[in-house]
């Protein structure tokens, strides 16, 4: 077979203020056969975008390409005009890229955009690309696919778009297409969907195809062979099945391994089981959230931790998950039901709280970028609860910071520097450090770690477990990753659009039975083996038919996705929550077991409530 | 069209009337502090307090402050501003003799102004950091530095003292040819233009540079497309409202903020009759003008906005 892609010592630079050029991607080697699926993988700042862009004769502002060449299909693209490349771009050469809701222009219909290319080169007519527009459509399982172009991109989901991005990189059917971590952003459960839809075309068409990701495990299920980057260095090439079972290079191990999250279950668990009877730290009674009027975002959340406890809270975007956490400090006012503080109940609002109330309950917001002011330095976001809480100064207030910093594993001199001037992971690690300066009980932690890499992430809960260790903090550990909290939490709560669907200890998450949102879940966190993508389970079969819903009756919310819904009961009446032998509260009208399970109702009895609607 | 477009903009119109009758109140009032009035200025330094007051009664200026404010309000809602306390004319008279004039001169400068500060814009910001977007950037500070007075006092002493082309008043009622047209307007138009012209194009430039930074310009570009496709396809649309604001802004200034540029060139336009109104202590007729510039003012805030509704997707379906 000849090569289509072959890429020789590519060399990429950034110019500092300086003009000095900084190396990036320091002499990149590989190729491509027709046909064959070529991944990048590393982590943020490994050089793997600029690489797949560099694919195209381009780089991004700053950046530009020193050395080597780029052949693709005999040319090389780094030697071409700039009025040569845009009729490579786009029509040789394609590319989907990661935030497909940024890359869509809001202001033009969805098929303009999907055919621009195909009339840009003038490869067929309108007519001809807006037929083989929904074609491609059609086999991305898109739905509607004869109408879906007439809508705007802020009209379809986010996994629909990025389909739609896939339609619109193959409608001039290019020699190569590049897909550059194209379902990072998704839920898990969009993820599996969008995989398998672009994994379709991909091999319908024989497609040579580049795709970056940082997730291995996605990767094994769409690529022949995974190119290994760090610092902008190739560490390892290898086909995937060899790269999967015998990692050559030692960083391929680690990153292996990071993707693995252990188990950091410790004596906590023993404790918390002694003190079942007593006040809990924290308490969520029966909260209910509205937005507008009558939107329920949250509702009938019963939640308790324990002094020194994780509770993990899971769900996908959408499902509640920060609105829970942001209703317990105050940010958001429940329509209904209280927080309590060891016993006491807190005013619904953070305005309303006493500063030792305040104190107690710490948030650490989900991305450190935004979350601290880029002008103050690393002593001033320190020092600021510091005072306001502990009304400490000068020269003790310094080395409570500085114990602070050695807290979280940073060195001192980080201290007189600004979050601008520092990594992703540090910037985490003063993050939590800002909420530990309070000396809470308990830490809201809002996905800590889905900004960062792999390795960083996993630090960071390794910090994590240490200070509760040290501190005996409690937290609430919200995430969209089942296998971490699984992992790291003594409870997990699963809510599915504003409802506790499933409810148990950490350790019950590891066993079937589950919820079949549970379950569906867990089978889309993707494997890291090959084949998995097509042998699991999730939203794989067809969903049994039941007729239409009966109107204004509140019912089970997982009810149109869900593979076990029974006709007659499931579309009729709501469930109630029953308690699975193995101890996890669910929120269905199945009982998983073969025996009669007992069911418990719920205290309050919400169903009557719920009807009202 | 649908419910939501036009509740925004029965929105942005109950805004606009709010303000207006905010904006009446006050001039009305504040107006009334200016020491001295009609009365006063009739009747000269010489008359007595009986001459005065009698005066005041047939004008209606006895009457308390608050009843005089609902009289005028009431006129003003049925288009009746009253008479001039100077001259008796009706004020609708006086003010329909200048308006077209004012009107005429603005649409002169949009014309000439807006394609210009648009070229302009979206040149420099496509070659931004190029030699020809330093240029322009450079001139346009000066142009926005400069006060207008010092264009227009530099534009006649080189066009009408040095060279003799153009004549230094804009003797509006001998423009009957093109030719003259041209003549009369060049230097007011020129002079207004500069400060416009450099405004809005640094408006533009900064709105089309948001939009080539953003990740679907990029997508355009790697799909193929041409420099100016991605600026005229992707780019400006998305633009559309923060420069329609800019221009608004800009031109809702031309309706009455001329006063200076009508007055170095003698133009009879709305501002001069202001101008004159102040100087005379013509209460009633500055309170319309004022109510008239503030009208214009909210117009173009309103057809703005109205664009900026219509030109995003996300509103108009």
């Amino acid at each position: 077979m000849t090569e289509l892609v072959k890429v020789c010592d590519l060399q990429v630079a950034v110019r500092t203020g300086a003009g000095v050029d900084v190396p990036i991607v320091h002499g990149a080697d590989f190729s491509l056969h027709k046909g064959e699926v070529l991944a990048l993988i590393g982590e943020s700042g490994s050089g793997k975008t600029t690489i797949a862009l560099s694919l195209m004769g381009y780089a991004r502002s700053g950046c530009h390409i020193v050395g080597g060449s780029v052949q693709v299909d005999g040319t090389d693209l780094l030697t071409l005009s700039d009025s040569k490349l845009t009729k490579v771009r786009g029509r040789t050469v394609s590319y989907i890229a990661q935030s497909a809701a940024a890359a869509f222009n809001p202001a033009i219909t969805i098929m303009n955009q999907v055919i621009e290319s195909a009339m840009i080169h003038k490869t067929c007519s309108r007519k001809e690309a807006e037929k083989k527009a929904i074609g491609l459509f059609r086999e991305l399982a898109l739905p509607d696919p004869e109408h879906i172009g007439e809508r705007y991109p802020h009209q379809v989901s986010g996994g629909q778009l990025q389909r739609l991005m896939a339609a619109m990189a193959l409608i001039t059917d290019p020699i190569l297409v590049i897909l550059d971590e194209p379902t990072t952003a998704l839920d898990v459960t969009t993820q599996i969907e969008v995989l398998r839809a672009f994994k379709k075309v991909v091999r319908e068409r024989n497609t040579t195809a580049v795709y970056v990701s940082h997730d291995l495990a996605v990767v094994a299920q769409m690529a022949d062979r995974i190119v290994v980057l760090k610092n902008g260095e190739i560490q390892e090439n290898s086909l995937t099945k060899d790269l999967l079972i015998e990692p050559k290079h030692e960083y391929t191990k680690s990153l292996l391994s990071a993707m693995k999250p252990e188990s950091r279950q410790d004596t906590a668990t023993q404790t918390i089981m002694d003190l079942e009877t007593s006040t809990p730290l924290l308490e969520v009674r029966n909260l209910e959230v509205c937005f507008e009027k009558d939107k329920r975002v949250l509702q009938d959340i019963d939640l308790k931790i324990r002094r020194g406890s994780t509770v993990g809270v899971i769900g996908e975007s959408g499902s509640g998950k920060t609105t829970l956490a942001r209703s317990i400090v105050g940010l958001v006012e429940p329509s209904l039901g209280n927080i309590y503080l060891d016993g006491e109940a807190l005013n619904a609002s953070a305005s309303g709280r006493t500063r030792e109330q305040l104190r107690r309950v710490q948030y650490v917001f989900q991305n450190a970028d935004t979350a601290l002011n880029p002008l103050h330095t690393v002593e001033d976001i320190l020092a600021r609860p510091l005072s306001f809480y502990h009304g400490m100064k000068g020269q003790k207030r310094r080395d409570r910071v500085a114990e602070l910093l050695s807290l979280v594993h940073l060195p001192d001199s980080i201290a007189k520097r600004r979050p601008t001037e520092l990594s992703g992971g540090q910037k985490q690690r003063i993050n939590l450090a800002r909420a530990l300066a309070a000396e809470p009980d308990i830490i809201l932690c809002d996905e800590v770690t889905s900004a960062l890499d792999t390795v960083v992430g996993a630090a960071i809960l390794e910090l994590m477990a240490d200070l509760r260790q040290k501190l005996k903090v409690s937290y609430l550990f919200i995430s969209h990753d089942i296998s971490m909290v699984q992992a790291i939490c003594d409870e997990v709560v699963v809510l599915y659009s504003g409802f506790k669907v499933e409810q148990g200890a950490g350790e019950s998450f590891k066993r079937p039975p589950f919820h079949p949102y549970t379950q569906l879940l867990i089978d889309s966190v993707p494997e890291m083996k090959q084949g998995w993508l097509e042998s699991t389970g999730a939203n794989h079969e067809a969903l049994p038919k039941i007729a239409p819903e009966k109107a204004n009756v509140v019912l089970c919310p997982f009810l149109d996705r869900c593979s076990v819904r029974i006709e007659g009961k499931c579309n009729q009446v709501i469930p109630a929550r029953k308690k699975l032998e193995k101890g996890n509260q669910i929120f269905c009208h199945h009982s998983f077991s073969n025996q009669k399970a007992q069911e418990i109702e719920v205290e309050k009895q919400p169903i009557s409530q719920l009807q009202s609607v | 069209m649908n419910k939501t477009v036009l509740r925004l903009i029965i929105n942005r119109i109950g805004l606009g009337i709010l303000t207006l009758w905010i904006v009446s109140l006050v001039v009305f009032f504040i107006t009334n502090l200016l020491p001295g009035d009609a009365a006063q200025e009739l009747l000269g330094q010489a008359a007595t307090t009986q001459t005065l007051d009698a005066l005041r009664a047939k004008l209606g200026l006895d009457l308390p402050l608050y009843v005089r404010y609902f009289h005028w309000l009431g006129g003003m809602l049925v288009g009746d501003a009253g008479t001039s306390m100077v001259n008796g004319i009706p004020i609708l008279q006086l003010i329909w003799s200048r308006l077209p004039n004012t009107l005429l001169l603005a649409a002169f400068v949009t014309l000439v102004s807006v394609p210009v500060a648009m070229f302009i814009g979206i040149v420099s910001a496509m070659y931004r950091g190029s030699w020809f977007d330093r240029y322009i950037n450079i001139l346009a500070v000066c142009a926005v530095s400069v006060p207008e007075f010092l264009i227009a006092t530099i534009a006649v002493l080189i066009f009408a003292v040095k060279l003799g082309w153009l004549s230094a008043l804009s003797h509006i009622e001998n423009a009957q040819t093109f030719g003259e047209m041209l003549k009369v307007f060049a230097m007011p138009v020129l002079t207004l233009c500069s400060v416009l012209v450099a405004q809005m194009a640094r408006m533009t430039r900064a709105a089309v540079i948001d939009q080539l930074s953003s990740s679907y310009v990029e997508m355009a570009l790697l799909k193929g497309a041409s420099p100016i496709r991605m600026v005229l396809r992707h780019a400006l649309p998305n633009a559309i409202g923060p420069i329609a604001n800019a221009i608004a802004l800009s031109l809702s200034y031309l309706l009455g903020g001329v006063i200076i540029v009508e007055s170095i060139f003698n133009y009879p336009g709305i501002a001069t009759l202001m101008l004159n109104a102040v100087s005379s202590r013509d209460m009633p007729l500055i309170q319309a003008c004022a109510m008239l510039f503030c009208f214009g003012y909210l117009v173009m805030v309103l057809i703005a906005d109205i664009s900026e509704i219509v030109s995003n997707p996300r509103l108009r379906k």
